[in-house]
């Protein structure tokens, strides 16, 4: 079990390399930090001191091999924009981003799965034909353009909910809830409603095709001639054999919800991380940039190392024997 | 009887029009009894089981006829009724134990699940009863193979656990589709061996679905030969080998080798079998037998006395009896 997390670790390793080499390609192309560094009238003695300074004398790998090594400690300088460091930028912005999406995430799963099984089992009732025309709706509205409706019906016209951004929030240690307030529980919802959506009707046409398949099998033909319940085949037999690719789906699209908050931010200038990175965008803030790849890159390795592990616990044939 | 079939018709809707897959066929089966049946690929075996453990596929559906079991009719129940009946009083094992049985449960909670579907048992008791029906089908060191899972089984091995399940609740009938022919051919007769045993032992009738001519002959108390969605031959099993009536079954018998071979798959006579939208007015072996007459292409003949048997078959129509 040790020896398999170790491994899943050991080939995540190159991917996340790949990544910090292009985030690390992002300083040597994009832009100009000595220049944006220096006052206009320095002098070339000057700008030569700052750049041996920043040590962008030396060979490129000596160069990623600091950067790296910086990255493994958290360290990715100053924001050019902010002049503060990135790190801290982050960590500021991380619990809004991270909350909002685990709402979305939760929303997605609790009501994704079961309309998913309910579509699945009755495939030929209207509810299931109404549900699943909803969701084509669902799969090709695109994330802003509900945003905005979502804002122009709730916020503009019906005045229930804020248009922007998190309400109030409390600080618990480092981290700023927006839970623990009417407000900020208040400020949620459309931003949480608008991430969920796309991903809700994912999850619900998934689960429904899976099990779809799985009630076609012949295990599941035999355990209705073995005179099981409706109930024991279709909530134990056919959704537990459906778990193994719903798992993935659904660790990828948690992912998906994280990088995918770039978009449901801006439009509720929702003040997480991946609105700090449209802004460092916009102003071409290397550093910020870097470090928001390189984290979204790590999450992607962290879930499918759970992912991973949880076929591990669903699938026996999975489990090593000895 | 403890099974009774009659004039069973099923047929499935399709978007070109309406197939009858079975056409009035009628047969029983008598407590303890092993029922073969016969028939190329397509006749309608499978679809028969099917029907008889109310599980067709939807569109498929039963259009006529009935099926009574210990004389009440279960052809018609609603899903919880016969839910009841499945596994407890009519049992079923599939063609390939390879996807039967569900890969993400033991094979001990596939028994106990069922064995407690039907019977008021403790967990402890179910448990109990599981290692001895696993000891029962000839699983070594069962009470420590109850917690492995399908996958850790071998074929063979595995269809012993499906014989198993499909006992565990004791019924009165097993209906058995193929139960060897995904197996490897050593352990086919084993397998074969254990079932006609445990039946006799739990005086458990069976109806026994095969290509194997040779089990046929060994097991069976009687067969029924299928063709096109009907019976067309039905009698004790040493009439219909030895002295078949009908020029189908004749066919059939004639290409089979000495009893102590086995062949895997029946012989080909010369032709194919109608598809189901095209079958021929009068006798649908028409096309095909050498002793076709006038009669046979324009009307359809019904089972009828013929020798030890009965054939559905214009050649022994008693003069005087109406057409
Ligand atoms: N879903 C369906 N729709 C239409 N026809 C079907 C359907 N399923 C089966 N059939 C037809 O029903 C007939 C009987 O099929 P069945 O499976 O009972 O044959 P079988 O005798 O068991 O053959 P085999 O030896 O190949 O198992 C076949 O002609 C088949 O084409
Ligand atoms: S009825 Fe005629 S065609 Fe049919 S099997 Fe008998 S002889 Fe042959
Ligand atoms: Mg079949």
């Amino acid at each position: 079990m040790v020896a398999f997390v170790i491994s899943r670790l050991l080939q995540a390793l190159p991917v996340l390399l790949a990544v910090a080499l292009i985030s690390f390609a992002l300083f040597t192309f994009v832009g100009d930090p000595v220049a944006a560094m220096l006052s206009q009238d320095a002098s070339a003695a000057d700008r030569t001191a700052l750049v041996h300074l920043l040590g962008l004398d030396q060979p490129w790998y000596v160069q990623f091999g600091k950067f790296v090594g910086n990255a493994v400690q958290g360290e990715f300088g100053l924001s050019y924009r902010l002049s503060r460091p990135v790190s801290t930028l982050i960590a500021e912005r991380a619990p809004a981003t991270l909350e909002l999406a685990f709402c979305a995430a939760a929303m997605t799963l609790c009501i994704g799965v079961p309309l998913g099984i309910f579509t699945g089992i009755y495939k030929d009732s209207w509810v299931s034909r109404l549900l699943l025309t909803i969701s084509l709706v669902g799969v090709s509205l695109p994330i802003f353009v509900l945003g905005m409706l979502l804002i122009l019906v709730f916020a503009v016209n019906l005045g229930w909910l804020p248009s922007f951004g998190r309400g109030e929030t409390v600080q618990i240690g480092w981290w700023s809830t927006g839970l623990l307030t009417a407000s900020g529980l208040k400020a949620l919802i459309l931003p949480a409603i608008t991430l969920a959506v796309f991903q809700l009707t994912l999850i619900t046409r998934l689960v429904r095709a899976e099990m779809l398949e799985v009630l076609r099998t012949d295990y599941i033909k035999f355990a209705r001639a073995r005179g099981l319940t409706n109930r024991s085949i279709n909530f134990g037999h056919a959704l537990k054999n459906t778990l193994v690719p719903v798992i993935t789906i659904a660790g990828l699209q948690l992912g998906g919800i994280i990088a995918f908050a770039i978009v449901t931010e801006t439009v509720f200038q929702w003040p997480g991380m991946g609105f700090l990175f449209i802004q460092s965008v916009g102003a071409a803030d290397i550093p910020v940039m870097a470090a928001y790849l390189l984290l979204i890159a790590l999450v992607f390795v962290v879930i499918n190392l759970a992912v991973d592990l949880l076929y591990y616990l669903v699938d026996p044939r999975l489990r090593a024997k000895r | 009887m403890l099974l009774e079939v009659k004039d069973l018709r099923v047929e499935f809707p399709t978007r070109r029009g309406v197939l009858t897959a079975l056409n009035g066929v009628s047969f029983s089966i008598a407590p303890g009894e092993v029922l073969g049946v016969v028939g190329e690929s397509g006749a309608g075996k499978s679809m028969t089981g099917a029907a008889i453990i109310g599980l067709l596929e939807p569109p498929g559906r039963i259009a006529g006829g009935e099926i009574r079991l210990e004389g009440e009719r279960i052809d018609n129940l609603p899903y919880e009724k016969m839910r009841r009946i499945r596994g407890k009083r009519i049992g079923a094992i599939f063609q390939d134990p390879l996807t039967t049985l569900n890969p993400l449960y033991t094979v001990g909670r596939q028994l106990v699940e069922t064995m407690q579907a039907h019977l008021p048992l403790s967990d402890a008791e179910a448990r109990q009863r599981a290692i001895g029906w696993l000891e029962q089908v000839g699983i070594p060191a069962a009470a420590q193979r109850i917690d492995a899972y399908p996958h850790q089984f071998s074929g063979g091995m595995r269809q012993r656990v499906v014989i198993a399940l499909a006992l565990c609740a004791e019924p009165q009938l097993i209906v058995a589709d193929e139960p060897t022919t995904a197996l490897d051919v050593s352990i086919q007769a084993q397998i074969i061996a254990l079932l006609k045993r445990l039946a006799r032992e739990q005086r458990t009738a069976i109806m026994l679905v095969t290509h194997d001519m040779g089990v046929i002959a060994e097991t069976a108390d009687r067969v029924a030969v299928m063709y096109a969605g009907r019976i067309i031959e039905i009698g004790p099993v040493r009439q219909v080998v030895r002295h078949a009536q009908h020029p189908y079954t004749a066919g059939l018998m004639a290409s089979i080798p000495p009893l102590d071979r086995r062949v895997e798959r029946l012989a080909q006579i010369d032709g194919a079998m109608p598809r189901l939208n095209a079958i021929p007015p009068g006798c649908p072996f028409s096309p095909r037998c050498p002793e076709v007459f006038e009669r046979c292409r324009v009307a359809r003949p019904e089972l009828m006395p013929a020798g030890a048997t009965d054939a559905a078959c214009w050649l022994h129509d008693q003069p005087g009896a109406p057409a």
